[in-house]
């Protein structure tokens, strides 16, 4: 067995072991920490594969933002799981029968799946020769596919709009800090000198 | 690229503006320019439909065909820039007095209708999911727009989710497209397909259309309807039940039409299921319902389900029978909206239908105007509404379909029942509490203009019958 046959079956025990894991741990906090594997599998995958710029990716992204918040944001709420695992048991038989059900549907689609003559050369991509994966990812993005990559920009404004309209809230009661108040106050409307006369108050 | 650019130049004007006004009022007049931000959009949108609808025949394509610039697409748009344009108008005063009137609803409600417009232009199943979240995403967020009631954000809620499933779904379906076809472009998967349907193909098919059946709200895919209607602000409600229909059901004619037109078979039996279920549901469930919103709701599954039966039909008539329907529908669901967001007691909004007793009494015009749209939404004889189905049911019938045709008589009879029940308590209700008059001329102006429509529409649609023709004709080849 070659090195990179080794970490392949390496990488996809682990990916399948974290995805698993995370679906049935009973502690949030570990499922997200095998989540965390499992992204990391997943990028050593993509790095067997040639393609290291969508495993950085996964590991940045992922697990640098996606997955910390995750980390975060659960243990910062207060949700009780064991509460809503017990909902989820009460449709469990009618979930399964579904599941069941369409997974011998797929079962009979891959029994005799079949393709159309070209789709395998027209799905195969490949880098240009000289041009490294990055940067052909890159000619995609920009050229090829510019209105779709648009597009998603789009939709990640209206995401943005969207947050702020339904959370951020302009309270009047609260005092806030006015910074150019504070840098064009002179002293001499700011303070008053008094002369306090020796057995006197104010 | 410029010659691409140049094909999607209205949809870049709209999104510039949405990003220039939404820059601008940020820093300057916030939620005091909204109203005036309203009719500027309505007024942009148009000034597109215009510019697209006087921009001539031809087909264009661009960026290697993603994007189609065709007489079909030109139709789907027009109608969506006009009758999202006459919504944001009609709901400017409701919202206003409302307090929910945020000067990012008209930019979203822009940026919806890029989506849209996106959406009945695709020709790649990558262009079409990028159009529908763009459009679904803007539409989930005003939907809980009156973040302080319950039954908003429960609105908002249940259409996400909802919606995401559903766009899960319809991403599965595209996956498996691909894998047999080995790419995303219309034109290419239909080139591979080469006039049959392997599993591959028809389980791709299949998925699609459930992901698409939700956002037309099908039947079996209905559920978050009347919710949603009823949840979401009136303003928003007569949105969701024009504009996003058009598109989702132009998009539906055409990923039926453009990557699966060899197959017609195969999808015309499951358009025609979801057609009938839904004539019926929509007819049979509204019978219980007293909110006017989950009428509309209930009486908008109906309609859909009369779409798709023309477009079940698989011809070129059945696409031009059901570009026609949806230009109907949408007419008569903004008057009809018009008038619903005229009813109110106190300045309080109010939806239960009882409220209309006697309504023909106080305001004997609106009542007649309504009569009239609620008469043309049955579909009885005279009007332009029954001329709509009159041409999805021949399509039907032609298309060899007249069991589905028959079925849809029957469901209209049914569906009959609870349009004229409002009728009955406008004109024999008994003494009630009354409605206070509306107060916004634009609404009166849209309920009236609306009902002429329906009844002056019959002499000749004002050459939309024509015009739906030539761009059927442009799809369907």
């Amino acid at each position: 067995m070659t090195i990179a046959a080794m970490s392949f079956y390496l990488f996809a025990v682990a990916l399948l072991t974290g995805g698993l894991f995370t679906v049935i741990s009973r502690n949030p906090v570990h499922s997200v920490l095998w989540l965390i594997l499992s992204f990391i599998s997943a990028a050593g995958l993509f790095v067997l594969l040639g393609a290291e710029f969508v495993a950085m990716l996964l590991i940045i992204v992922y697990v640098g933002a996606v997955a910390v918040l995750f980390l975060f944001v659960v243990m910062m709420l207060d949700v009780d799981f064991a509460e809503l695992k017990a909902e989820m048991a009460k449709y469990m038989p009618l979930a399964l029968l579904i599941g069941v059900i369409l997974l011998m549907q797929f079962g009979l689609a891959f029994g005799n799946w079949t393709m159309a003559d070209g789709a395998e050369a027209a799905r195969r991509s490949v880098t240009p020769e000289g041009v490294e994966n990055t940067a052909a990812l890159g000619m995609l993005l920009y050229d090829k596919y510019f209105i779709l990559f648009q597009l998603a920009g789009l939709i990640l404004l209206v995401a943005m709009i969207g947050a702020i309209v339904l959370t951020l809230r302009h309270r009047t009661d609260v005092k806030r800090q006015d910074v150019l108040a504070q840098m064009y106050r002179d002293p001499a409307k700011a303070m008053e000198l008094k002369d306090v006369k020796p057995g006197q108050g104010l | 690229m410029q010659a691409d650019l140049n094909v999607i130049l209205p949809e870049i004007v709209i999104s510039v503006y949405a990003m220039a006004a939404l820059l601008f009022t940020a820093y300057t007049g916030k939620d005091k320019m909204a109203g005036m931000l309203v009719w500027l959009t309505a007024a942009l949108f148009a000034v597109m439909a215009l510019w697209i609808g006087a921009s001539g025949g031809g087909t264009r394509t661009a960026f290697d065909g993603m994007f189609n610039d065709d007489g079909f697409a030109r139709f789907a748009k027009v109608t969506i820039l006009l009758s999202a344009g006459a919504v944001l108008v009609l709901g400017q005063d409701y919202m206003a007095r409302r307090n929910i009137l945020r000067f990012e609803y008209p930019l979203l409600v822009a940026l919806a209708t890029v989506g849209m417009m996106v959406m009945v232009s695709a020709g790649d199943l990558m262009a079409l999911y990028m159009g529908l979240e763009l459009q679904s995403l803007a539409l989930y967020v005003v939907a809980s727009l009156r973040r302080d009631s319950a039954k908003s954000t429960e609105a908002g809620l249940k259409y996400f989710v909802l919606g995401a499933l559903s766009s899960g779904l319809l991403l599965y379906g595209a996956s498996l497209t691909y894998g047999y076809a080995g790419t995303t472009l219309f034109s290419g998967i239909i080139a591979a397909a080469d006039g049959q349907a392997p599993i591959g193909l028809l389980l791709g098919l299949v998925f699609v259309l459930a992901g698409l059946a939700f956002k037309i709200s099908a039947v079996p895919f209905h559920m978050w309807t009347p919710d949603v209607y009823e949840g979401a602000p009136t303003p928003i409600t007569a949105f969701f039940a024009t504009a996003p229909k058009v598109a989702a059901m132009a998009l539906v004619a055409r990923v039926v039409h453009d990557a699966f037109g060899d197959v017609v078979g195969d999808w015309q039996q499951v358009l025609a299921v979801l057609s009938l279920l839904s004539m019926f549901l929509g007819g049979i469930a509204a019978i219980g319902q007293t909110d006017i919103k989950r009428l509309m709701a209930y009486s908008s599954i109906a309609h859909m389900g009369y779409a798709l039966m023309g477009l079940a039909a698989g011809t070129v008539f059945g696409v031009q029978a059901m570009l026609i329907y949806m230009a109907i529908y949408v007419t008569m669901n903004v008057g009809t909206f018009a008038f619903i967001l005229s009813m109110e007691r106190d300045g309080q909004p109010v939806t239960d239908i009882r409220a209309l007793n006697m309504y023909s009494k106080a305001q004997p015009g609106r009542a007649l105007a309504m009569l009239i749209l609620l008469f043309s939404l049955a579909g009885v004889p005279p009007l332009l509404g029954f001329f709509g189905k009159l041409y999805v049911l021949r399509a039907a019938y032609e298309g060899g379909l007249a069991w589905l045709a028959v079925a849809g008589v029957i469901a209209s009879v049914i569906g009959a029942f609870y349009y004229l029940r409002i009728v009955f308590y406008m004109y024999f209700g008994e003494e009630g509490e009354g409605l206070e008059t509306g107060r916004a001329p634009v609404q009166w102006a849209f309920l009236m203009v609306s009902a002429a429509v329906m009844l002056l529409g019959i002499v000749n649609m004002f050459g939309v019958e024509t015009m739906a023709q030539a761009a059927a004709a442009t799809l369907v080849n």
